[in-house]
């Protein structure tokens, strides 16, 4: 039989950006639970990622699914020095903001209002879009992502000079440009293969 | 050629061993090799599937092309050429990319408090003499690429069955999503740790 597009069950389509919980639909089928090979299964990195339509989905391709999954893991989680976790989600927040992925950012505007306990600047993001004041460290990082995010990339020796102005360090640096990348990469997945779903028991 | 083992970022880039980019790229070594594992995983792959390498590498060269970078565009461009793209194929990449070319990201929201927000802007369509180069298989891949690259949030479900209508499976499309995806990735690190180079 030649593959088809899903067609979503009924839903409640999110039409603002949150932090609320999402659900996220599928467009194209996800391979079985069942189904899963070994290789699957490895590709998906945590065993618990086979709950979740998405990663059964991208793990039709599975190495490339491990090795995103990789990449993603250490720009986020990876604990030495540089940029704190909670500016590493901010980036990625503001990146989504730009691009207009609302699944991508509530998740990470909730890690960054997890992160940083600044629940209200992070909720202004969300509002008012990558142009609200955060004060100044964190709207050099906002601007920053907007600038990667913009294609083509508008992101030059002045936002560097920022960012420094605003006491990141090389390292840091490096970790705004990779967590801005990053969610350039799941954004375009996350928007074009599926969609957001107001979470059923929210 | 591309396809060998050397890092593509830290090659684009121009790190040399030892040099501070070079030791900063050491400290989230997992990243480092993972997003060469992803290159790899995408331009070289061990179960190349139903996705040919010259097709990875012709979406490789306009999804790269239409980012305006010249030297990463001129890897893939590259990389077409050692698929045994024809000069044919080639000159309709470049053409395609010629066409195709604008600035991102655009697009519109679920209609809503999000509306004012809607950003317009061109939906790709691959010209007559452009497709009859290509052929409809790449010619759709190019379309959806456009989108993936310029404005992803006008997605919807009508798209994917235009790729599956041109001959592309299910598994080829996310194939061609992480192409777009990585690339889109791979490109902004290599413009952003080249800038910040710039500035030591």
């Amino acid at each position: 039989m030649a593959d088809s597009v899903l067609v979503p069950p009924d839903h409640t389509v999110p039409v603002a950006f949150t932090r609320a919980q999402l659900d996220w639909l599928p467009w194209l089928e996800p391979l079985m639970a069942e189904a899963l090979t070994d290789r699957h299964m490895a590709s998906l990195v945590d065993a618990a990622r086979v709950k979740s339509p998405y990663f059964r989905l991208l793990a039709r391709d599975p190495d490339a699914l491990e090795a995103r999954t990789r990449t993603d893991k250490d720009i986020f989680y990876n604990p030495d020095a540089g940029l704190p976790r909670a500016e590493r989600e901010l980036a990625a927040a503001a990146t989504s903001r730009s691009n207009g992925c609302i699944y991508c950012a509530s998740v990470h505007a909730r890690h960054a209002a997890t992160y940083s306990k600044r629940e209200a600047d992070v909720q202004r993001l969300l509002d008012d879009g990558v142009s609200a004041d955060l004060g100044e460290r964190w709207n050099a990082i906002v601007a920053a992502s907007v600038a990667l995010t913009a294609t083509p990339i508008t992101f030059g020796p002045e936002h560097v000079d920022r960012l420094r102005r605003s006491g990141l360090d090389d390292l840091a640096i490096a970790d705004v440009i990779h967590a801005a990348a990053f969610f350039n990469w799941a954004n375009r997945l996350m928007l074009s293969l599926g969609e957001p779903a107001a979470a059923a028991h929210a | 050629m591309p396809g060998t083992d050397a890092d593509v970022i830290d090659g684009l880039v121009g790190i040399a061993s030892g040099s501070p980019l070079d030791a900063i790229r050491a400290r989230r070594p997992e990243a480092r090799i993972h997003a060469q594992a992803s290159y790899r995983a995408l331009f070289a792959p061990e179960v190349p599937g139903d996705v040919t390498a010259q097709e990875r590498f012709a979406v490789g060269s306009f999804v790269t092309g239409l980012h305006g970078e010249t030297a990463i565009a001129a890897f893939y461009a590259a990389g077409l050429a050692a698929s045994g793209a024809s000069a044919a194929l080639r000159e309709a990449v470049d053409a395609a990319i010629a066409e195709a070319r604008a600035q991102g990201p655009y697009g519109s929201y679920p209609a809503g408090p999000l509306s004012r927000e809607d950003t317009a802007g061109p939906v790709y369509r691959v010209a007559a003499d452009t497709r009859r180069m290509l052929g409809p298989r790449l010619a759709a891949a190019f379309e959806h690429m456009h989108l993936l690259v310029f404005h992803p949030r006008d997605a919807e479900p009508v798209r994917l069955q235009a790729l599956l209508d041109a001959g592309w499976s299910t598994t080829d499309i996310v194939t061609l999503s992480q192409i777009a995806a990585f690339l889109s990735f791979q490109i902004r690190v290599v413009a952003g740790l080249r800038t910040l180079a710039g500035r030591s």
